[in-house]
């Protein structure tokens, strides 16, 4: 890595190489049979890791910390929160 | 031009002649007349200065984190619990690499309430990454501003400058100061070029995390420019002397007195006036740091080596060993070297305080730590 005076980051988009994605304990799921696609997952997110598919909101494993807000907003209760299995 | 003004104005003066772009304060107790004169200039239109009036020092010092991060020359001054408020901040200005510069009014910190002068706030920042410059006459707290700016602006050192002055000694004193025209200054200190700064054209990330794989990496960049700023630090002190006449010492350290000296005292600040009056035509020298950090280790060895005592008269003391600069003297030189405890508090050290300290040293008449004048 480049030591920059002062830990200066210089070139912005740098949070795409940290992946938080193994920061997690638990896991959101959706299930596709419930989801509804309101999309109100999609604005609660804190990382904006949730996508509308095509069945239903999609997750992006590679940056959800596993939070839970999705899980906890959804009307529908189609996303469960399960033990993280590495 | 020659005037005669007090410390507090000299400083003013100095922030204006350097051209300073931000000045955030906390403007009541314990502030002094500084930033009272230098909100004055900016009403009268004659330093063209943002000055942000904050709600307390910890945001004051935040606020010049933020200007400085943007690329223009910062300063705030403060003085005892205020200083103590930024200590947080401190670091993450130091730590980010901004050469914002602070005239800190030395005086003593609570509890009891006091409002008069000692060291022991700046002492308590010892170790926040911020240089430390320390004042005689109110002269230099004018000539040490504006150089330290040329200082902390120095590519290879990028950090920031406490320039400190004793509280009521000089901040309230009235002196005669030479008070540089403004185009003398412009060819002695040019305008701040930042090696990086926010700007929304070219996005960059100021003070992010540093995970354990690269923190001490950081902070070693950090000891590396702390260690490198003693030779800019005397390279500027001799330009400033070629431009003006004049020069805090070696801008490391001043020794006086020490050609033929068996005996030497050490101090920082404005009592070394008063040494310097006791000890002429004596077997008495002086060596006054000037630069507390970076701490002038060989300048000190080097001054010190041929005397046959050392007392340190510090308006200081760590509670529990002795006064800061005694235990890193110690640490550094081999004669017997002894520590005096003077004027906590705002308490005079008078003439016959320096005799009575020499008297002592001389008979051998002495312990490790001694305090000063004493009621009891």
């Amino acid at each position: 890595m480049e030591y920059t005076v002062g830990a200066v980051i210089t070139t912005p988009g740098n949070s795409r190489i940290t992946k938080t994605g193994a920061w997690r304990t638990f896991k959101p799921i959706v299930d596709p049979e419930k989801c509804i696609k309101c999309g109100i997952c999609t604005k609660v997110c804190p990382e904006g890791c949730m996508v509308l598919g095509e069945k239903s909101s999609e997750i992006d494993y590679d940056y959800c910390k596993g939070c839970g807000i999705c899980a906890n907003e959804c009307p529908k209760k189609a996303i469960e929160m399960i033990i993280e299995v590495k | 031009m020659k005037t005669i003004i007090e410390g507090s104005r000299a400083a003013a003066e100095a922030v204006r002649l350097a051209r300073v772009d931000v000045v955030a304060a906390y403007p009541i107790t314990p502030q002094t007349h500084i930033v009272e004169d230098i909100a004055e200039m900016c009403a009268n239109g004659e330093i063209e200065a943002e000055y942000i009036k904050v709600e307390s020092e910890h945001s004051a010092m935040s606020a010049c984190v933020g200007a400085s991060a943007a690329g223009v020359r910062t300063y705030t001054a403060t003085s005892s619990q205020g200083l103590e408020l930024m200590h947080e901040i401190l670091y993450v200005a130091s730590g980010m690499r901004l050469p914002i510069v602070m005239t800190n009014a030395n005086r003593a910190v609570s509890a009891p309430i006091s409002i008069w002068n000692d060291q022991q706030d700046s002492m308590g920042q010892r170790d926040t990454g911020w240089l430390h410059l320390f004042a005689e006459t109110c002269q230099e707290v004018l000539d040490l501003t504006i150089a330290a700016y040329k200082i902390a602006e120095n590519r290879d050192i990028l950090l920031p400058v406490m320039v400190c002055m004793d509280g009521f000694t000089l901040t309230h004193t009235v002196e005669p100061v030479d008070v540089p025209e403004p185009e003398e200054v412009d060819s002695f200190l040019p305008g701040y070029k930042p090696l990086y700064k926010l700007d929304s054209k070219n996005p960059m990330s100021f003070g992010p995390i540093a995970f354990p794989d690269s923190y001490m990496e950081f902070r070693k960049m950090q000891w590396d420019a702390m260690n490198k700023s003693r030779d800019v630090i005397k390279q500027v002190s001799r330009e400033f002397k070629e431009k003006f006449g004049r020069s805090a010492g070696n801008g490391l350290i001043e020794e006086y007195n020490m050609e033929n000296a068996k005996y030497a005292l050490v101090a920082l600040g404005s009592v070394a006036g008063t040494i310097k009056d006791v000890i002429d035509g004596t077997d008495v020298g002086l060596v006054r740091i000037v630069s507390y950090r970076p701490f002038p280790t060989e300048e000190l060895r080097n001054a010190l080596k041929d005397v046959s005592a050392v007392g340190v008269i510090e308006k200081d003391v760590s509670i529990g060993l002795g006064g800061a600069v005694w235990i890193e003297l110690k640490a550094l030189i081999d004669n017997p070297c002894y520590c005096f405890v003077a004027g906590l508090g705002g308490r005079d050290i008078r003439l016959r305080d320096i005799q009575k300290i020499i008297d002592d040293l001389k008979s051998g008449n002495v312990e490790d730590v001694n305090w000063v004048n004493l009621n009891v």
